[in-house]
C-alpha cells in the first residue's frame, strides 16, 4: 500500500477519527496556543491574489512560522478595525454582550462534534474574540482584565483566530439553539474581516475571489471556455436523449439571466446538474441566457469581508441590466443563496430596472422575490411540477434510494426546505429521510463549507463530515439509500469526499439532475442511459434479453 | 478557580455588609449612599447600552430561519419559526422571551462506539431557566408590596397564589424556593458538567452565586430570623421618595438589600444584559421578508467592481472567436 499523505483521506482511519473526546482537557483554554498539525489548515494567500484585488500585506508566508511578518503596528490595526465593526454591526455588538455560556451550542458544532477540540464549541469560537472584546473595549473589563474573562490581544491569539476561524464553515447551526439567536457564523465573519487587514487569509478562498473578479467565475474560466463546457454538456445531452441544444450565451433581450455556480461546470457531479438545468429550460422552451461576465452565483467574498462579497455579487444585477432581461433565477448552490437571500438587494440593488418574477409557462408572479427579483431554480421548477407542465416518469430513477441533505444556507438563511423534497418526491420513487436532528433547520454542515473544502485541510473536512456521514450511513443501512440529493455546489464537492469515507457507495447528486433522468421530453429518442452515461438497468437487462433472443 | 474567585467576591460583600451594619456611622452608606448608586448605575448603566445598541445599524436582514419560508402559496410557511409578517416576528419573539423556544429545542450528544452519533432531546437546561426566571419575576413584582402604599390586587393576587399550600407560619412562598432550587441545578450544571465548567468565567459564577446568597437571605429573614415588616416598608418608601430612612433592619437585611444593590449595579455592566440583548437580536427579530422588502443599510457605501466593459476589453478577442456577441467590435 501506498503511503499516504495528510491531505489524502486514507491517510485517516476511521477507527482513530472516532476516537472523540467531548470532554475537554483540565487546563484553561486560554493560554493554549493553536496546534497547527498538517491536514487542519488551510494553505494561506498566495501574494498575487492580494495584490490583483488590492489587499492589505501581500507576502509569502506559512501558518507553520514561528515569525508571520505582520506589520509593525498590527495590534492597532486590529483594534482599529474591531471598533468599526462594532460600529457596523448590531449584531456584532449584542453577541458581544449577551451570551450567558449556557452551553446549549456547545454540542451542536459539527467540527466539536467530530474533533472534540473544545475551541470548536461555538461558544469558545466567539469567546477567542469576545475575550479580547471584554479586554479591549469594555470598562469592567479594563479594570478587572482576566478576572472578568478578559485576555490581550497576542500573537498567540492572532494565530489561534487564524486557525479557528477557518474551523468554521459559517453555518448557523448554533444559531438555532441559542436562546438569544447568538450567531457564531457572524462573529466569524467579523473575526475573517479583522484578518485580512493584516493580510491573513486562505488561498482556497482569495484565488477564486481573485478569478472571480477578473473572469467571472472563481475557476477563472473565460468566456471561450464557458461556451466550450456548455456545448461540450450539449453533446452529452443529445447522447442520453437524442435532442440537440444550443446553449443561449450573453443572449440580449432574454427573458430570464440564469446564474448558476461555477462549480457546475468544471466537476462531476456538479455537471450532470447543470445539464439537468439546460435540459428543463429547452423542455419548457424558456427565453433565458446564460452569462460569461456574471458567470459565478457562488460568492467566496462572503468568506472574506463584506465589501469584497459585494464587489463579487454586483455584476450579476450590472449584467442583468445590460443584457435587458426581466429577472434572474438562480441555479442550486448554498452560499450563494445566503448572499442573494439576505444580501444582495441591499448591497448591490435597487433591482428596479427588472420585473417581478412570473414563469411564463404557468403564470405564478413569485411574490417573495418582489423586490431582489431573483428566484431559486426549485422554487420554479416545483411550480412547473405542481401545475402539471413536466412530463415526469418517476421510475426512471427507480435504481435510485435518494436521501436529502438541506445544504445549510437555504435552511438556515432562507428556509427552503420544501420545496427540493417536493421536486424529488414527484421524480424518484424512494425517498427516506435523515434522522430529524440531522436536516431542514437542523442539517449538519458538509464540513467544507464557507471556503474550507480543501484538500490540504482534509482532517477537518472528514471530521466536520462525521455528523453528516455518520446520518447518510444510517440511512443507508436502514433503507439502503444509494443517493445523496442536494441543493449546493459546495456540497456535490465535498460530500462526494464525506460519503466516500463515512458512507461509501453512496453517490451525490443534485435535484435537476434527478430531474432531467426522470424529465420525458418532447420528441426524445428511448432512454437507455443516465447524464452521467450509465446503462439504465432497466435497458441493460433488455439489451440481455435482446441478445438471447 | 473561576467559581472560587466569584464564591470569594460574594462573600466579601456580605461581610461588607454584615459589618456595615453593626458600625452606625455606615449606616447612611449602606441605607442611602448604596442604593441611590446602585440606581444610578443601574439606570444609567441600562439605558447606555441600550441606546449603543439600538444606535448600532443592523446593515443586514439576516434572520436565522427554522422552518420554511413563505413562497407558493400551496406550500404552508411556518408562521413564527420563519416569520414573514410582523406579527410572525412578534409571535417568534414571545415565544422565546416567554419559552425560551430556542432553548427547548436543546439536544445532547453522544458518540457510541463505532462512530454512532445520537442526539437526545435535553431539557432540563431549558426546565431550570424557566423556573429560575419566572420564579425572580414572581419574587420581583411580591417585592413590590414594600414599595407601594396601598399595595396593588395583582400584588396580592400573586402572593396568594404563591403562598397557596399555606405551609409554615408565616406561608411559605413556593417561588422562593423553586429560585433556589434552579439555581442550585444552574450552578451544579456548571460545576458538574466537563464542557460547562471548561466555558464558564468568574462572571458567569458571579450571578448565580448572588442570586443564590440574595434568596437564602430573603428566605433566612421570612421564616428564621423574622425581620420586621413595617420598619423595611419605611425604608423602601423613603427610598422611593427621596427622603430616605437610616433605621436598619438588622445585619440579614443589610446583607440582603446590599446584595440586591449589587445585583442593579452589575446588571447592565455583565451578563445579565441578555434581558434586553434577547429583544434585539437580529437572527430573531427581522422577519425573512429579505427578498420581497429591501432592507437599507445606512452605511453601504460604493465599491468598486470590476465593469462589463473591462472585462470585455480584457476578452474580446476571444470573445469573438468564440463567436460570443460583443458591445464593441
Ligand atoms: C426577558 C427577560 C429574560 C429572558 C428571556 C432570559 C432568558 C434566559 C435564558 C434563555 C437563559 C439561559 C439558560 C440558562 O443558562 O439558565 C438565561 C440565563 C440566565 N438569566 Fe435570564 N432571561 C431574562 C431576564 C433575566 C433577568 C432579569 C435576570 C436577573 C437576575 C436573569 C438572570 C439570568 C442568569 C443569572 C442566567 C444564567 C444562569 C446560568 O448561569 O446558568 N435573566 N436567561
Ligand atoms: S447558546 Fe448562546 S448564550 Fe448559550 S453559550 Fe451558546 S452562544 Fe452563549
Ligand atoms: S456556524 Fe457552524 S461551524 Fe461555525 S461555530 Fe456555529 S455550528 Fe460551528
Amino acid at each position: 500500500m501506498a503511503e499516504h499523505k495528510p491531505d489524502q483521506m486514507e491517510f485517516y482511519k476511521q477507527e482513530e477519527l472516532q476516537q472523540i473526546d467531548l470532554n475537554p482537557p483540565k487546563e484553561g483554554w486560554q493560554d493554549q496556543p493553536a496546534d497547527f498539525r498538517p491536514g487542519s489548515w488551510i494553505y494561506p494567500t498566495k501574494p498575487k491574489h492580494l495584490e490583483s484585488l488590492g489587499m492589505p500585506n501581500p507576502r509569502e508566508w506559512s501558518p507553520a512560522d514561528e515569525d508571520w511578518q505582520l506589520p509593525e503596528n498590527w495590534q492597532e490595526i486590529i483594534h482599529k478595525k474591531f471598533k468599526e465593526l462594532l460600529g457596523k454591526y448590531r449584531s456584532f455588538r449584542i453577541f458581544m454582550d449577551t451570551c450567558v455560556r449556557c452551553g446549549a451550542c456547545a454540542d451542536k458544532c459539527h467540527f466539536f462534534i467530530g474533533g472534540g477540540d473544545p475551541k470548536n464549541m461555538p461558544v469558545l469560537r466567539a469567546e477567542l474574540v469576545r475575550s479580547i472584546y471584554r479586554n479591549d473595549f469594555t470598562t469592567v473589563g479594563k479594570i478587572l482584565g482576566r478576572a472578568c474573562g478578559g485576555r490581550k490581544l497576542t500573537m498567540d491569539v492572532i494565530k489561534e483566530w487564524f486557525y479557528y476561524f477557518y474551523q468554521c464553515t459559517e453555518c448557523r447551526r448554533c444559531s438555532v439553539f441559542c436562546p438569544y439567536g447568538i450567531d457564531t457564523a457572524e462573529i466569524t465573519m467579523m473575526a475573517r474581516e479583522m484578518l485580512h487587514e493584516l493580510g491573513l487569509g486562505v488561498n482556497w478562498i482569495m484565488e477564486p475571489v481573485a478569478n472571480c473578479h477578473r473572469t467571472g467565475n472563481h475557476l477563472g474560466i473565460q468566456p471561450h471556455g464557458l461556451k466550450d463546457t456548455l456545448e461540450f454538456f450539449c453533446e452529452d445531452i443529445e447522447d442520453v436523449t437524442g435532442i440537440h441544444i444550443d446553449p443561449p450565451i450573453n443572449k440580449k433581450g432574454a427573458e430570464v439571466l440564469f446564474v448558476t455556480p461555477s462549480g457546475d461546470f468544471l466537476a462531476d457531479p456538479g455537471t450532470f446538474t447543470c445539464m439537468g438545468y439546460m435540459m428543463l429550460f429547452e423542455e419548457i422552451g424558456l427565453d433565458y441566457t446564460w452569462s460569461t461576465y456574471a458567470s459565478e452565483g457562488g460568492n467566496f467574498g462572503l468568506f472574506t469581508s463584506a465589501d469584497v462579497m459585494k464587489k463579487l455579487n454586483a455584476k450579476i444585477y450590472a449584467e442583468a441590466k445590460r443584457l435587458g432581461v426581466k429577472y434572474i433565477i438562480g441555479g442550486e448552490c448554498g452560499h450563494m443563496w445566503r448572499v442573494l437571500n439576505q444580501y444582495m438587494d441591499t448591497m448591490n440593488g435597487p433591482a428596479d430596472f427588472l420585473d417581478v418574477p412570473k414563469s411564463p409557462i404557468t403564470g405564478t408572479v413569485f411574490e417573495n422575490s418582489r423586490s431582489t427579483k431573483m428566484i431559486h431554480i426549485t422554487e420554479f421548477t416545483a411550480d412547473l411540477i405542481k401545475h402539471g407542465k413536466l412530463k415526469l416518469d418517476p421510475k426512471m430513477n427507480d435504481h435510485v434510494r435518494v436521501t436529502f441533505h438541506d445544504s445549510c444556507n437555504p435552511a438556515r438563511a432562507m428556509g427552503l426546505l420544501e420545496e427540493p423534497r417536493y421536486i424529488i418526491n414527484s421524480v424518484c420513487n424512494n425517498f427516506h429521510e435523515m434522522p430529524e436532528n440531522t436536516i431542514r433547520e437542523q442539517t449538519f454542515c458538509c464540513g467544507g463549507g464557507a471556503g474550507l473544502g480543501t484538500d490540504e485541510n482534509m482532517e477537518m473536512r472528514l471530521r466536520g463530515g462525521m455528523p453528516r456521514g455518520t446520518a447518510v450511513r444510517h440511512v443507508q443501512e436502514k433503507y439502503d439509500v444509494n443517493q445523496l440529493a442536494c441543493v449546493c455546489a459546495i456540497d456535490r464537492a465535498t460530500l462526494v469526499t464525506v460519503c466516500d469515507y463515512w458512507a461509501p457507495g453512496v453517490q451525490v447528486t443534485g435535484v435537476h439532475e434527478l430531474v432531467a433522468n426522470a424529465m420525458v421530453m418532447k420528441g426524445q429518442k428511448e432512454r437507455t442511459m443516465n447524464l452521467r452515461l450509465e446503462p439504465l438497468p432497466g435497458a441493460e437487462e433488455k439489451e440481455a434479453n435482446d441478445g438471447e433472443s | 478557580m473561576t467559581a472560587i474567585l466569584a464564591l470569594g467576591a460574594i462573600l466579601i460583600l456580605i461581610l461588607l455588609a454584615g459589618f456595615g451594619s453593626q458600625v452606625a456611622g455606615l449606616q447612611v452608606v449602606f441605607g442611602v449612599a448604596v442604593p441611590y448608586a446602585a440606581i444610578a448605575l443601574f439606570l444609567g448603566g441600562l439605558v447606555f447600552k441600550v441606546m449603543s445598541w439600538a444606535r448600532t445599524p443592523v446593515p443586514f436582514r439576516i434572520p436565522t430561519t427554522c422552518g420554511q419560508q413563505k413562497t407558493l402559496d400551496w406550500i404552508p410557511s411556518a408562521r413564527f419559526d420563519n416569520p414573514h409578517t410582523t406579527l410572525g416576528v412578534i409571535g417568534r419573539m414571545a415565544l422565546e422571551v416567554l419559552f425560551f423556544r430556542s432553548l427547548f429545542r436543546n439536544t445532547k450528544v453522544d458518540i457510541r462506539p463505532g462512530g454512532r452519533i445520537i442526539h437526545t432531546p435535553a431539557k432540563w437546561l431549558w426546565a431550570a431557566a424557566l423556573a429560575f426566571h419566572y420564579s425572580f419575576l414572581v419574587i420581583f413584582i411580591r417585592h413590590l408590596r414594600f414599595f407601594t402604599e396601598p399595595v396593588p390586587g395583582f400584588v396580592k393576587a400573586i402572593q396568594s397564589v404563591d403562598s397557596f399550600f399555606e405551609i409554615g407560619v408565616p406561608s411559605i412562598f413556593l417561588t422562593s424556593f423553586l429560585l433556589l432550587g434552579a439555581l442550585g441545578f444552574l450552578l451544579l450544571r456548571r460545576l458538574v458538567s466537563p464542557q460547562l465548567r471548561y466555558i464558564s468565567l468568574a462572571n458567569d459564577y458571579f450571578p448565580l452565586f448572588l442570586l443564590i446568597a440574595i434568596g437564602t437571605t430573603g428566605v433566612l429573614m421570612r421564616h428564621f430570623q423574622k425581620t420586621d415588616i413595617e420598619t423595611i416598608k419605611a425604608v423602601a418608601m423613603g427610598i422611593l421618595s427621596f427622603s430616605p430612612v437610616t433605621a436598619g433592619g438588622g445585619a440579614l437585611f443589610t446583607i440582603h438589600f446590599f446584595l440586591v444593590c449589587v445585583l442593579f449595579a452589575v446588571f447592565p455592566y455583565s451578563k445579565l444584559m441578555h434581558m434586553a440583548g434577547v429583544f434585539m437580536s437580529p437572527t430573531r427579530n427581522m422577519a425573512n421578508t429579505n427578498r420581497a422588502k429591501r432592507h437599507i443599510n445606512p452605511w453601504n457605501h460604493p465599491v468598486a467592481f470590476r465593469t462589463y466593459e473591462e472585462y470585455e476589453d480584457d476578452f474580446r478577442d476571444k470573445m469573438k472567436a468564440a463567436g460570443i456577441p460583443v458591445e464593441k467590435e
